[in-house]
C-alpha cells in the first residue's frame, strides 16, 4: 500500500513528451505548418526581386531623371514618370478630400449618434461598398457618374469657380475629377469601418467626462473623443490613401489617360496603376518594358511605405489586434 | 450667457444633423450604384445571355457562358492554390508565432495586403506568363491565390486566437497530443471564423479584375484548358464598358449584375456563417 504510489510515475512519461513537443505527429505538424508559413515572407522576396531586376534596365538608363522628367516616348525610347506619379498623388489626394469628411461623419454617427438599432444596418451598408468590385464602379463611373458631373456638378462649378487654374479647361468627361470622385467613393469604407473600430475603442469615461463638464453632445464628440483616438484616425486616413494609390481599373476607365501634368482637375490625367493596365500588353520594345516594371516598383515602394505608416497609427491606439483587417 | 449657450446647443444639433446626413449620402452612393445595375441588367438576363458565347462585334445577342464558367474556374483554382496555404499560414501564427519568424510573416502579410494587384499581376505574368510563353487562366489563378492568401492568414490567425484558452488546456490535459489539439479543438471550434475568412477572402478576388490583364488575358471563346486563355465576368465588363457599342454596354450591365450578385452571395454567406458561430456561442 506504501509502494504503490512510486510505481505510476513512469506511465505519464508520454504524456509530457507530447506536451513538449517531442513528439513525431507534433514536430510534423509544426514542420508543414512552418512550411506553408514561409511562403509568404519568400513570396514577398520573389516579388520585390523580380520587380527590381526588371525594372533594372530603366534604373540604369534614367536613373533619378524618370522620377521628375515628363517625355514618355515609346519609340525614341525615351521615358520619364513625373505625369503618372502626379496624377496618382493628385487623384488619391482629391479621393480624400471628398471621402474623409464623409467618413469620419458616417463613423462619428454610427457611434456617437445613431439609434442603437440604425447602427448596425448602416454599418452593413457602407461596407458593402467594399464588396463592389472595381470594374464594377468604373461601368457605373462611365455611364452614371460623368453624365451625372457633366450635366449637374460641372456647369456650376465654372460658373463660380471656373477662374482658378484648377478648373480651367473644356469638361470632356474622362478627367481627374472623375477619377478622383469615384475613388473617393470606393475608399469611404475602408476609412469608415476603421475609424468606427478606432471610436468604439475610446474610453466610455472619455465621454462622461465631457459630458459631466457641461458640454454638449457634439462638444464631448470633437474635444474628447476624437482627440483621443487621433492617431487611430489618421491612421484610417492613411489606409484609405494607400488603397487610392494602388486602385487600378476604376480609375483607368475615367481618369482619361493622358500622360500630362496639368493643374485643371477637369482634365485628362493618368495614373501609374492605370499606365500599366494600358501599356504592358503592348510593350514591344525591352526598354519600354522595363519602364513599365519601374512604375510598378515605384508603385509597390510607395503603398508599401504608407501602408506600414498606416499600421503603426492604428496599432498606437488598438495594441495588438488587427483593426481593418475585418474591414478588408 | 444664454445666447452662448444657445448657440452652442445650436452647434451641437447642427453637426448631429450633418453627419447623420453624411450617413445618409454614403448609403445613398451604394443604393445609386446597385439601383442602376438592377435597373439596367436587370432586363439583359435571361436564357440565352447564360448559355450562349459572346457574337462577334457589332451583332445582336449572345451572352456571357464563358465568361461566367471562366470565373468559376479560375476563382476556383485559386481558392484551391490559396486556402492551404492562407490557413495554414494563420494556424501557424495562432499557434507558434510568438517567435521573431511569427513578426516577420505578420508583417509581410499586412504588406502584401495592401499590394496593388496590377503589381501581383505583372509579377504574376514574369513567373508564369513569361516562361510558358502564353497567358493561361492557371496564372490568373495564381495571381488571385496571392491576393488571397495575406487576408487568409490574417483573419484565420484572429479567429483562432478568439478560442478560449481552457480549451486548448483541456485537450492537453485530456492527453491530446499538441496537433489533434489545434486540428480538432481548435480549428474545430473556430472553423465557423475560418469559413468566413474564406468566402470573403473569395469574395474579394471573384471581382478583381486588374491581376487578369495581363496573365488570365481573356477569351472570346468557350474555354476550360486552364493553360490557355481564359475570359472571365470581370474582364468581360472591362471591354464591353470601355467598348464603342450599345449592344456590349447592354452586355456589361447585364455581366456586372451577375459578377455583383455573386460576390454578394458570398457576403451574405460569410456574415451568415459567423453568425451561425454567435449563435452556438450563447
Amino acid at each position: 500500500m506504501t509502494t504503490v504510489p512510486m510505481e505510476p510515475v513512469a506511465a505519464p512519461e508520454p504524456r509530457w513528451r507530447a506536451l513538449r513537443g517531442t513528439n513525431v505527429a507534433d514536430r510534423l505538424y509544426r514542420t508543414v505548418l512552418t512550411t506553408l508559413a514561409l511562403v509568404l515572407p519568400l513570396l514577398l522576396l520573389a516579388l520585390v526581386g523580380e520587380l527590381v531586376v526588371s525594372a533594372w534596365p530603366a534604373i540604369q538608363r534614367f536613373g533619378g531623371t524618370f522620377l521628375w522628367t515628363s517625355v514618355w516616348d515609346p519609340v525614341a525610347g525615351v521615358f520619364g514618370a513625373a505625369p503618372m506619379i502626379f496624377g496618382t498623388l493628385a487623384s488619391s489626394l482629391l479621393a480624400l478630400l471628398l471621402a474623409v469628411p464623409l467618413a469620419l461623419g458616417v463613423a462619428i454617427y454610427l457611434t456617437e449618434f445613431a439609434p442603437k438599432w440604425l447602427r448596425q444596418p448602416v454599418a452593413f451598408l457602407v461596407e458593402l461598398l467594399a464588396a463592389i468590385p472595381s470594374v464594377v464602379y468604373g461601368l457605373w463611373g462611365i455611364f452614371v457618374l460623368i453624365p451625372f458631373l457633366r450635366t449637374v456638378v460641372v456647369p456650376p462649378l465654372r460658373a463660380t469657380l471656373g477662374w482658378t487654374p484648377f478648373l480651367s479647361g473644356v469638361f470632356y468627361g474622362n478627367s481627374l475629377l472623375a477619377g478622383g470622385v469615384i475613388l473617393a467613393i470606393m475608399i469611404v469604407p475602408y476609412i469608415a469601418a476603421v475609424s468606427r473600430e478606432v471610436l468604439l475603442a475610446v474610453p466610455v469615461s472619455q465621454r462622461e467626462a465631457a459630458l459631466g463638464m457641461g458640454a454638449t453632445r457634439w462638444e464631448a464628440v470633437w474635444t474628447a473623443v476624437v482627440p483621443y483616438g487621433r492617431a487611430g484616425l489618421i491612421g484610417a486616413v492613411i489606409l484609405g490613401l494607400g488603397r487610392a494609390l494602388g486602385e487600378t481599373m476604376a480609375v483607368t476607365m475615367l481618369i482619361g489617360n493622358r500622360h500630362d501634368i496639368g493643374l485643371s482637375v477637369l482634365q485628362p490625367a493618368y495614373t501609374m496603376a492605370a499606365a500599366i493596365a494600358n501599356e504592358f500588353s503592348e510593350a514591344t520594345t525591352d526598354l519600354y518594358l522595363s519602364a513599365l516594371f519601374e512604375v510598378g516598383l515605384i508603385l509597390f515602394v510607395i503603398t508599401v511605405a504608407v501602408n506600414a505608416l498606416a499600421r503603426l497609427m492604428i496599432w498606437r491606439v488598438a495594441r495588438g489586434t488587427a483593426v481593418g483587417s475585418r474591414a478588408l | 450667457m444664454s445666447t452662448r449657450r444657445l448657440r452652442r446647443r445650436i452647434v451641437s444639433g447642427a453637426m448631429t444633423a450633418l453627419v447623420a446626413v453624411l450617413s445618409f449620402v454614403a448609403v445613398l452612393a451604394l443604393v445609386l450604384i446597385l439601383g442602376y445595375l438592377v435597373a439596367k441588367g436587370a432586363s439583359s438576363l435571361d436564357w440565352s445571355f447564360f448559355v450562349k458565347n459572346p457574337v462577334p462585334a457589332g451583332q445582336a445577342g449572345g451572352g456571357v457562358a464563358n465568361a461566367i464558367v471562366g470565373t468559376v474556374i479560375i476563382v476556383g483554382l485559386a481558392a484551391l492554390i490559396g486556402l492551404p496555404i492562407g490557413i495554414g499560414t494563420g494556424l501557424y501564427l495562432a499557434e507558434y508565432g510568438s517567435g521573431r519568424l511569427g513578426w516577420v510573416v505578420r508583417f509581410v502579410a499586412d504588406v502584401l495586403n495592401g499590394t496593388p494587384s496590377i503589381v501581383v499581376g505583372i509579377f504574376a505574368w514574369t513567373w508564369l506568363v513569361k516562361p510558358m510563353g502564353h497567358f493561361s487562366a492557371l496564372a490568373g489563378s495564381v495571381a488571385l491565390a496571392v491576393l488571397m492568401v495575406p487576408m487568409l492568414a490574417r483573419t484565420t490567425e484572429e479567429m483562432v486566437r478568439l478560442v478560449p484558452h481552457s480549451l486548448r488546456e483541456a485537450a492537453l490535459a485530456l492527453g491530446y497530443p499538441r496537433w489533434r489539439t489545434s486540428l480538432r479543438v481548435i480549428a474545430r471550434t473556430a472553423l465557423a471564423g475560418i469559413v468566413t475568412g474564406c468566402l470573403v477572402g473569395i469574395a474579394r478576388v471573384a471581382g478583381e479584375t486588374a491581376p487578369l490583364l495581363f496573365t488570365a488575358l481573356g477569351n472570346l471563346n468557350f474555354s476550360t484548358s486552364v493553360l490557355q486563355p481564359m475570359q472571365t465576368l470581370s474582364l468581360q465588363i472591362y471591354v464591353y464598358a470601355t467598348g464603342p457599342f450599345d449592344e456590349w454596354h447592354r452586355l456589361a450591365w447585364a455581366a456586372a449584375l451577375v459578377l455583383m450578385g455573386l460576390v454578394l452571395l458570398l457576403s451574405l454567406a460569410a456574415r451568415w456563417a459567423i453568425r451561425q458561430r454567435h449563435g452556438a456561442a450563447r
